[in-house]
């Protein structure tokens, strides 16, 4: 998807300079100090947690598993929602798939940890079937069209006797390893995902991908009208996804050694995905990471008095959703900031960003320059 | 003859689905608006009427006399304070705070009924039957597809004969050219919104008198009804009723052959005419409308 296809009104974006129609000259910038130091804080805090397990007790890093896996799938949510237009509550049908290709990896005798390979693979050829099903759908319809899709897998496994029916199945060669070396294991697996769903989906929403999937989010006729192949974004933004989930499920599977269809294909990740996802700031590369931290902190303060946990994040939820669409992150995008940019930043030649007065020229795009993911290059 | 049989029972069940789904067509086609709590709106309309049961000491149908117009009540309350929001702010927002609004409303009642299944008493109405030659019929069940076609004809005719209605219908067609013409838009929604969650609590309650009832219901009382919905063609109140019934018919003729597979045939039913007519049996292929924004 990154190859360089000439398309006949959507010029590439130009790295360096372009010229606007009224033959100003502009710069196009697309990353900043603050990313670069963002980047190297980004580094910094996967080299200590990859250390983690030496220096502190399995308790933490169980619960950081949980955090990472809650990270990943807020990730990977927040590219179908929030960057491809498509709200999904069925993504549970992959970590499902996951789980249980894992499982059978394990069977086989290799080990579950090459399984979730296994696992994202398979997730991605079930997909393909899916998504041509779902394709023509939008909307609402689309999103509980998922659901029955994962609520039909929860059935079928159920009966299946083969796999283990209703009462789930577990990880016997797992069981088997020393618990600190395979809980160290689980936990560099874990984290290496994150920082490969994290990275994969930054990388995604910067390419050329990123600009068509936006476009399509925000105008799928326009952007159909401008030469972006609308189907096919909708349809690679599901792939990747699909793959992700697969990937999760496995992990899923991996780190508590067992799993049943009630749990692993249950609704409530999509709600969870959907608090992180909403609270953090949708259509944001930082927004779903930050969520993914609070929804963590608050369930991992809060569970033990019940549900009201959940109460309370589905109602703040809806207050942001309704109140300031955004997220948390929306608020600080105006502002202007970005630690993870993924548009163009354009602005007149020889002007010097903010507060240097420069020669006069079309005014800099005010306030979040970065927001609409540049709508385009050097326009 | 058990084959008859089979396909009266399902017809039946197929009431009970349309009963809990006419309000979500209802809504879908008034306003465009998915409502994803609406399975958990009508599980909490049954704790409602238990909960007056055991308070007042009275009966089901009293207790119920009660519970409907508050059902109304809030689900006016829900469009003027939630609903007519989400659907101002963007095509999205609906999705969002409804199904953020039932995961609420789920792990609220949870926390205040607990996870067990509550029993709805309904004197002998759950086992009372008639028979007719070889045939069975629950009074229950008969109940729910009487109410059912009653429900959907009396909505038929209110939006066909009444000013209301044309109100309504004119709304449905074009809100823009709606409100240019001095029709207040957001009583309008609140009527119809009150007007489904009634329903839905309605057909909540009288399916729980079979089932019970327990806080997690409502997930599969939203699929359901949402099969229903797309089985029948969006918009349509009739075809809502016999996406219920075919729905109702499929699940009581495979549970005959396997009762495992039961409920994901009637899935796997979705998924086909899905796939094949994804505009619903008696609907009409066109272009998904956006959202209706009111206010």
């Amino acid at each position: 998807m990154t190859s360089r296809r000439t398309r006949p009104v959507v010029a590439d974006p130009a790295p360096a300079g372009a010229a606007t129609a009224d033959g100003t000259r502009v710069a196009v910038t697309r990353w900043s100090r603050a990313a670069t130091a963002a980047t190297a804080v980004c580094v910094l805090v996967l080299a200590v947690l990859a250390a983690l397990p030496y220096l502190a007790g399995t308790g933490v890093t169980q619960a950081l598993v949980t955090l990472f896996l809650l990270v990943s799938m807020a990730a990977l949510w927040n590219l179908l929602a929030g960057y491809a237009g498509m709200i999904s509550f069925g993504q549970q049908a992959y970590l499902g798939i996951g789980a249980y290709v894992v499982w059978l990896v394990g069977k086989t005798g290799l080990t579950p940890f090459a399984g979730i390979a296994a696992g994202a693979l398979a997730c991605a050829v079930a997909a393909v079937p899916i998504f041509a099903l779902l394709r023509p759908l939008t909307g609402g319809y689309f999103a509980v069209a998922t659901w029955v899709v994962a609520e039909s897998l929860f059935l079928y496994v159920t009966t299946a006797l083969w796999l283990g029916g209703g009462t789930g199945v577990g990880l016997q060669q797992l069981s088997s390893m020393t618990p600190v070396v395979r809980e160290a294991y689980t936990y560099w697996e874990s984290l290496v995902l994150m920082a490969v769903i994290v990275a994969g989906v930054y990388l995604l929403v910067r390419s050329r991908f990123g600009l068509d999937s936006r476009a399509v989010h925000d105008e799928p006729a326009a952007a159909a009208a401008m030469g972006v192949e609308v189907g096919r974004t909708r349809w690679l933004a599901y792939m990747i996804a699909a793959l992700g989930f697969g990937a999760v499920g496995g992990m899923l599977i991996v780190s508590t050694l067992y799993t049943d269809p009630a749990s692993v294909f249950n609704v409530n990740y999509s709600a969870d995905m959907l608090f992180m996802v909403v609270i953090g700031g949708i259509g944001t590369m930082e927004g779903p990471i930050i969520g993914a931290v609070i929804f963590f902190a608050v369930q991992q303060e809060f569970s033990a008095y019940g549900a009201w946990y959940l109460v309370a994040i589905g109602a703040v939820a809806i207050a942001v959703v309704l109140i300031a669409p955004g997220g948390l992150w929306g608020k600080a995008a105006r502002r202007g900031w970005s630690l993870l940019p993924v548009g163009y930043r354009v602005r007149p030649r020889g002007v010097s960003p903010p507060g240097v007065p420069g020669r006069p020229g079309p005014p800099a795009p005010a306030g979040p320059a970065e927001a609409p993911g540049g709508g385009g290059g050097g326009d | 003859m058990t084959w008859v049989n089979d396909v009266v029972q399902g017809i039946f069940l197929g009431g009970a689905y349309a009963l809990t789904a006419v309000g979500l067509s209802l809504m879908f086609g008034v306003m465009r608006l998915v409502n994803l709590a609406h399975g958990d709106l009508a599980v909490c309309g049954t704790y409602l009427a238990t909960t007056v049961m055991a308070a007042f000491g009275v009966p089901l149908w009293v207790a119920m006399l009660i519970m409907v117009p508050l059902a109304f009540v809030l689900g006016m309350l829900l469009q003027v304070t939630l609903f007519d929001r989400a659907l101002r702010t963007g095509p999205t927002a609906p999705l969002l705070v409804t199904f953020g609004l039932s995961v609420i409303i789920e792990n609220l009642l949870l926390q205040v009924y607990s996870a067990n299944t509550r029993g709805v008493l309904a004197g002998n109405l759950d086992v009372a039957v008639a028979h007719l030659g070889a045939l069975v019929l629950p009074w229950l069940a008969l109940l729910k597809l009487v109410l059912a076609l009653v429900i959907i004809g009396g909505l038929s005719a209110l939006l066909r004969l009444t000013a209301w209605g044309r109100r309504v219908r004119a709304t449905s067609d074009d809100l823009a050219v709606a409100r240019l013409q001095g029709i207040r838009v957001r009583p309008l929604f609140a009527s119809v919104t009150g007007i489904a969650i009634a329903a839905a609590a309605l057909a909540g309650t009288l399916n729980a008198v079979t089932t019970g009832v327990y806080p997690t219901l409502g997930a599969l009382t939203l699929i359901f009804a949402f099969e229903a919905v797309i089985i029948g063609g969006l918009g349509s109140l009739w075809g809502t009723l016999l996406g219920g019934i075919l729905l109702g018919v499929t699940q009581v003729v495979v549970s005959q052959v396997s009762v495992p597979y039961a409920i994901l045939a009637s899935q796997l039913l979705f998924l086909v005419v899905l796939a094949v007519r994804p505009y619903g049996l008696l609907g009409t292929p066109q272009a998904p409308q956006a959202p209706q924004p009111a206010g």
